[in-house]
């Protein structure tokens, strides 16, 4: 399974966000971070590609399939879009919010081998303590973490989760990105996350895709993509690449360069 | 943290489930009970048994009991249940597709829209629709109680419209319609101005067979349309933008809710007058009782909306003998707590 994004441009009304964007060939289970300063155009690129936004040009394809030509119901089935995190006020269990949002693709009885996706699901993310618990009454990262689990229980082939990590603590922003790419590698399902925190991208990330001004600027893996001097550029900043004790990559970042 | 197995989830769930069921079948016989009871209330004492017995066969006691209990007293007490049942119906799904626990056909101004159309009515005799003869006065009511509520979902569908605003906008409808109703009563007579109030107060006296069978028919038709979009309207729940990504048309779910909440709440409204809060009070209990999951609290609320009508028309005749007050009356005595519970429990939750 591949997926491919081909000459791509997006935008509301007569402001354009993407301009001609290409990303090419990306491959089943591959973990892709997709990075750039807030207003990239990160978000825009994800709804265009769930297909809440129709692009003004060029095409997705999903092997064979242009996705424009799917209903939007097979869509929701195939590329499952997580927005960024929003509160909610509903009166819901953790469960039947992840219950819901695989309904929404299912027909309308409860079967058996639903509320088995539910459970498995909730249990991947280590959720299941908070099966009962009203989301409501959930911490934002709580939350987020549910809002990942209502994207990954629909089994979809490609998953879009737009800053994952924002609302959570150290050991959560691990944890969860641990687990989504273990069990979507597990999966052969392909993952987009738009990120912030550029060391989290390069601890797990397989490519990393630089956007900014609706333009992709670099497309490779994470030890390519941030050493080159785009980075620091695009975010305002002035970076260094280096390689910590452990082996694994670190940005060093600060706003001028050091005398 | 204990661990719990997936198996374990489903147990729960299974079991949240039936208690869910559970309630929605004590509820339904809390309204039958309440139903009996209402037929069974009134003036000349006749025992529950021997209504029952009339109930089942007409002529058991005599033609003055068959009279009393199918002409006058059983009209009413189906209205009560109809009505209920449409009015909660309307809120349930008011409050889901506003995204606010507040909106109902009263405090949107629906009701006094209605009101307005029907004084236009009774005072300069004029009829939205010509020549209908005596079904002017409800006409009128429903066309004005769906043109307001057709004003409603044009209204949200303005840019920046918040739920907030949504309230502040019924509260803009309101008084205009109140400001207008007062010219009319101005204009009318006293006998003419006597007819106004009395229509306004909400009254189950209006029933007839026909309107009990076009309600009903109503009911049957809009309350399976909704329950058919149950898992939309529980996404709707989780935000607009989460519901749009698991693949809801949200923009078109909006319109076809609205076309059957505008029919449901001016037919109620149009049939017995301006009976507030019960749209507020049904989904609340709802609510509180099964969660958002709309399996539930769609059918829930309509069962509640019915058994607290129902109940109120009791209350209406056993407060004083011999006198059956305006059901208007009694539902609004009662709804306002429960409104202002709502107001101050969503204060807390801060909602925008």
């Amino acid at each position: 399974m591949t997926l491919e994004m081909r000459n791509i441009s997006a935008g509301y009304g007569r402001h354009v966000v993407l301009r001609d964007i290409t990303i090419p060939d990306i491959a089943a289970g591959d973990f892709v971070g997709v990075i750039g300063p807030n207003a990239s155009g990160k978000s825009t690129m994800f709804k265009t590609l769930a297909g809440l936004l129709r692009p003004k040009g060029g095409s997705i394809h999903l092997d064979d399939t242009d996705l424009a030509d799917l209903r939007r119901r097979d869509r929701a089935r195939a590329v499952a879009y997580m927005p960024q995190a929003y509160g909610c006020n509903a009166i819901l269990t953790v469960f039947e919010s992840v219950l819901l949002a695989l309904k929404q693709t299912t027909g309308w009885r409860v079967q058996d081998d639903n509320l088995d996706r539910v459970s498995e699901t909730l249990a991947a993310l280590r959720l299941s303590h908070l099966s009962e618990r009203g989301i409501s009454d959930l911490s934002g990262g709580q939350a987020q973490m549910v809002a990942v689990a209502q994207t990954m229980v629909r089994s979809p082939r490609v998953v879009l989760l737009d800053e994952p990590t924002s609302a959570l603590d150290l050991h959560h922003q691990l944890s969860i990105l641990g687990s989504v790419r273990d069990e979507m590698r597990r999966r052969g399902t392909i993952v987009m996350a738009a990120l912030h925190d550029l060391n989290l991208a390069a601890q797990f990330c397989d490519r990393l895709v630089l956007i900014n001004s609706g333009e992709i600027l670099a497309d490779g893996t994470p030890a390519e993509v941030l050493a080159l001097p785009e980075i620091g550029k695009t975010y305002g900043v002035v970076t260094s690449l280096e390689t910590t004790r452990r082996g694994s990559l670190f940005v060093d970042a600060t706003l001028e360069a050091r005398a | 943290m204990t661990d719990i197995t997936a198996h374990g989830l489903r147990v729960r769930y299974g079991a949240h489930t039936r208690r869910r069921y559970l309630m929605l079948l004590v509820v339904t016989l809390c309204l039958l009970v309440s139903f009996i009871v209402d037929v069974a209330t009134g003036p000349g004492g006749y025992s529950i048994a021997t209504v029952t017995q009339v109930l089942a066969d007409p002529y058991s006691h005599g033609a003055r009991l068959k009279v009393i209990v199918w002409d006058y007293r059983l009209p009413v007490a189906l209205t009560a249940v109809i009505v209920g049942g449409l009015l909660a119906t309307a809120g349930a799904q008011m409050q889901t597709i506003l995204n606010n626990p507040l909106a109902e056909p009263f405090t949107l101004g629906v009701s006094s829209a209605a009101s307005f159309g029907a004084s236009l009515a009774i005072v300069l005799g004029f009829s939205v629709i010509p020549a209908v003869g005596g079904l002017i006065v409800t006409l009128n009511a429903f066309v004005f109680a769906l043109a307001t509520c057709g004003f409603i979902l044009l209204a949200t569908r303005l840019k920046g419209v918040g739920s907030e605003t949504m309230i502040l906008f019924g509260i803009a409808i309101f008084f205009t319609f109140n400001a207008l109703l007062a010219l009319m009563q101005y204009m009318a007579s006293e006998d003419q101005i006597s007819r106004i109030v009395f229509w306004m107060m909400g009254s189950l006296g209006r029933a007839s067979w026909e309107k009990i069978g076009l309600g009903a028919l109503l009911l049957a038709v809009a309350l399976p349309f909704g329950l058919m979009r149950t898992w939309a309207m529980t996404a709707l729940r989780m935000g607009e933008a989460t519901a749009e990504s698991m693949g809801v048309d949200v923009a078109r779910l909006r319109v076809e809710m609205l076309i059957s909440i505008s029919l449901m709440a001016a037919t109620a409204v149009a049939f017995v007058g301006t009976v507030g809060f019960i749209g507020l009070v049904g989904p609340h209990i709802a609510r509180l009782l099964v969660g958002e999951d709309q399996r539930f609290f769609l059918p829930l609320s309509t069962l509640i909306g019915a058994l607290v009508l129902s109940l109120t028309s009791i209350i209406s005749k056993s407060i004083t003998p011999g006198v059956i007050y305006p059901i208007g009356i009694i539902t609004a005595l009662i709804g306002v707590p429960v409104f202002i519970s709502i107001i101050l429990s969503t204060r807390r939750e801060k909602l925008s």
